[in-house]
């Protein structure tokens, strides 16, 4: 199984071939979740460092159960707690850790580039676990892959995302992975949160959520951020609401076994209404539960864990 | 003890002078120039296959002395300008304390006479503190030695204190220089807005943010009629605003980087912080009309920017980076390269920008051109050398420069200020 990369740093630069690699390599961890003992010995000696910079739930929590279930050992950073308070720089901060002998960083930031940057000093595998707005490339993986689990192919499905296109690194990484596999995309938002210039990419856009439903196949709703309100990207939660939240009535534009999906954190009641967020159309659930896979897939893939060892 | 220049080729835009002259120097001034002049008693420079230049002037460069000596002193900016060329560099006033006072002004010139060999004129802020508050004592400051005002990286934000300092300008023809940002519009931004922001995940500088300030101030300087010199320009729309003024006689000036010409926002995929300035590296769009521009003679002189920071300021993520590229041994070889070999504009066109021009604009009345009687100040150029840039080994203290590894056509190889052979050292 070849991955000819050292480091993951986007999807922007991986093939189609490296992306079917994760995936099928991912497949065949799926299981090693649901036994009783939910642990094989692929990665036993290896350390990794699980960096975050940002508040993270899932991503952070799914890394290291797949790090775990691979027997890797794992230790977890988070700025708060480091000495990055008392003004240590990035780079000072990961040549420590680094000097702890660590075979993989997995580097959330706030910072688009900061992976990009570790990685030009650094000799351990880089894994972006999402840096700023740019990239967030395993979330897109394990989009990706339950794209695939629910629908059976990717090519040629209509995928809205809908939300804040402009800050939002899932969204990029989705839009490369998906154009890439051949999915139709479409971009939904109000204007300010949707640049015109990612129609280079090959995406459309359309600022009508009712039209854009319309025959989708997969609807990956995103989070307002809230935080950014002030900034008048559109007038308030409730016009947002009124014009771009999912609600049933909505959702029946969509095709009739259309799935909806959401990286998270939900906002309830926001971007979604909370029935269709607990309803059997979301599998926002099954995103969180093929995270570990995809994630034991990826640190397998770069820090070359021996074939097919995992039958154990 | 005279000094006479052998057999170069002169090129002086003033007289539009383009031959094989000897000069002669005597108590920092030229004292002759024709056809082979003799030897006797004086020391003599064979400048035979070069080309021989009124010293270039680089009217927008940031020394950091005093307050911010670990990236750049008055001397060792002065060394990379003697290195890159130039005999005569601005300073703008964001110092620590910043230049707002003859106190400082007459610091940086004592140390200058003091450490340097090239000529330093300061600019003193328009404002104190550079705050966009309270004018400065705008003639004070320049019977101590200011040759121009500004508020460097503040732009005068208030537009009435900006009609107010256009109107008072007009008192002792003092030339105001504005960088032109709306700092709402660029509020938080790291790179040029656009595709490749969006592409990289890093906040965008609108164009627009150039723009509207851009606009304003010409709306000012006509109704003041007042002059005004735009620093760094970086857009297509800013030019054609420039290029509308000039035709209506408005009596605005203009500049340009070559990192704005040379470099675009695509080059930022490696997350560079050598390639983080202010106003940012634009798209190609730009980067194209900002050299129509300057064939055109819509943009007036050539400057650096020289702005150093240390290794450890630009060790760090994109968005933490301070923003600035040292620049002043490296404009030269590639206006050079890029815009003289390449036949985009002519050698003379090339000394008129980075000597002539910027001399007038600054009311520097005995440089800028070679004449019996103008300060002696020479700059001397190989345009067949080629040169690689390495950091490494600059004489300025700091090395934020993108340009390291590139193979240039075109050098300078001697600078010579008030007579004297200031590069090589």
């Amino acid at each position: 199984m070849a991955f000819n990369h050292k480091h993951l740093l986007g999807i922007e630069h991986l093939s189609d071939f490296d992306i079917m690699t994760v995936l099928n390599t991912a497949e065949s961890f799926l299981e090693i979740s649901t036994r009783e003992v939910k642990k094989v010995p692929i990665l036993r000696g290896k350390t990794i460092i699980n960096l975050y910079f940002e508040p993270s739930t899932r991503t952070r929590n799914s890394f290291e159960l797949a790090a775990k279930r691979l027997s890797a050992d794992i230790t977890n950073f988070s700025k708060l707690n480091s000495s990055t308070v008392k003004g240590e720089t990035l780079k000072d901060t990961v040549l420590n850790l680094e000097a702890m002998k660590a075979d993989a960083i997995v580097v959330r930031h706030s910072c688009a580039g900061a992976p990009y940057f570790i990685s030009t000093f650094c000799t351990s595998h880089i894994i972006n676990a999402g840096d700023g707005a740019h990239e967030h490339p395993t979330q897109a993986l394990l989009d990706a892959f339950t794209i695939r689990q629910e629908k059976k192919k990717i090519k040629g499905l209509k995928v809205i995302i809908v939300g804040d296109i402009l800050h939002s690194r899932v969204a990029r990484s989705n839009i490369f992975l998906l154009k890439k596999l051949g999915a139709n995309i479409v971009l939904v938002a109000p204007p300010g949160l949707i640049p015109e210039e990612l129609k280079r990419l090959g995406v459309n856009i359309d600022y009508n959520l009712d039209r854009a439903l319309e025959g989708a196949d997969v609807i990956m709703m995103l989070r307002i951020q809230m935080e950014r309100q002030e900034k008048n990207f559109f007038p308030s939660i409730r016009e947002y609401r009124n014009l771009f939240s999912l609600t049933e009535e909505r959702f029946r534009r969509a095709n009739k076994n259309a799935i909806i999906m959401h990286p998270g954190p939900i906002n309830r009641g926001v971007e979604i209404s909370a029935d269709l967020a607990d309803s059997v159309k979301s599998v926002i659930l099954k995103q969180v539960e093929n995270g570990v896979a995809v994630r034991m897939a990826v640190l397998y893939l770069l820090l070359g864990g021996k074939e097919r060892e995992i039958t154990d | 003890m005279k000094l006479l220049i052998k057999g170069g080729r002169i090129v002086d835009p003033a007289s539009r002078i383009d031959g094989i002259f000897d000069i002669l120097i005597e108590k920092g001034k030229i004292v002759d120039i024709k056809s082979n002049i003799g030897t006797q008693l004086a020391k003599s420079i064979n400048a035979s296959n070069l080309i021989v230049s009124p010293g270039f002037i680089d009217m927008h460069v940031h020394l950091r002395e005093p307050g911010q000596e670990d990236k750049e002193t008055i001397r060792t900016g002065s060394l990379a300008a003697a290195k890159g060329g130039f005999t005569s560099i601005a300073c703008m006033p964001n110092t620590i304390p910043v230049n707002d006072n003859q106190g400082v002004t007459k610091f940086i010139l004592s140390e200058a006479k003091k450490n340097t060999s090239v000529n330093v004129f300061p600019i003193a802020a328009i404002t104190k503190d550079q705050k966009g508050e309270e004018l400065t004592d705008m003639a004070d400051l320049k019977n101590a030695g200011a040759v121009a005002f500004s508020d460097d990286g503040q732009p005068v934000y208030d537009s009435q204190t900006m009609r107010h300092t256009l109107e008072y300008s007009k008192l002792l023809n003092f030339l105001i220089i504005d960088h032109c940002e709306d700092k709402n519009l660029s509020r938080n931004g790291v790179m040029h807005e656009g595709y490749y922001s969006y592409l990289f995940g890093l906040k965008g500088i609108p164009s627009s943010s150039e723009d509207v300030i851009v606009a304003r101030n010409i709306i000012l300087a006509e109704k003041a009629d007042a002059r005004i010199h735009l620093a760094h320009l970086s857009t297509k729309l800013s030019v054609e605003l420039i290029q509308n003024a000039k035709k209506k006689g408005i009596k605005v000036t203009t500049e340009v980087t070559p990192h704005h010409m040379f470099l675009n926002d695509s080059d930022l995929k490696t997350y560079d912080t050598n390639l983080k300035v202010n106003p940012p590296i634009r798209s190609n769009k730009d980067s194209k009309a900002l050299i129509e521009a300057v064939k055109d003679g819509i943009i007036d002189v050539f400057v650096t920017d020289h702005a150093p920071h240390t290794p450890d300021e630009k060790t760090v993520e994109f968005n933490e980076a301070p923003f600035g590229i040292n620049g002043l041994e490296t404009a030269v070889s590639l206006i050079l390269d890029r815009l003289v070999n390449k036949k985009i504009i002519s050698l003379e066109k090339f000394i008129e920008m980075i000597s002539l021009k910027p001399a007038h604009i600054l009311g520097l009345e005995n440089k800028g051109k070679i004449c019996v009687g103008a300060d002696a100040d020479l700059t001397i150029l190989d345009i067949n050398k080629e040169i690689v840039v390495d950091v490494n080994k600059f004489e300025s203290k700091s090395r934020n420069n993108p340009f390291h590894g590139w193979k240039l056509k075109g050098s300078p190889v001697m600078t010579i200020v008030g007579g004297k052979v200031v590069y090589p050292f």
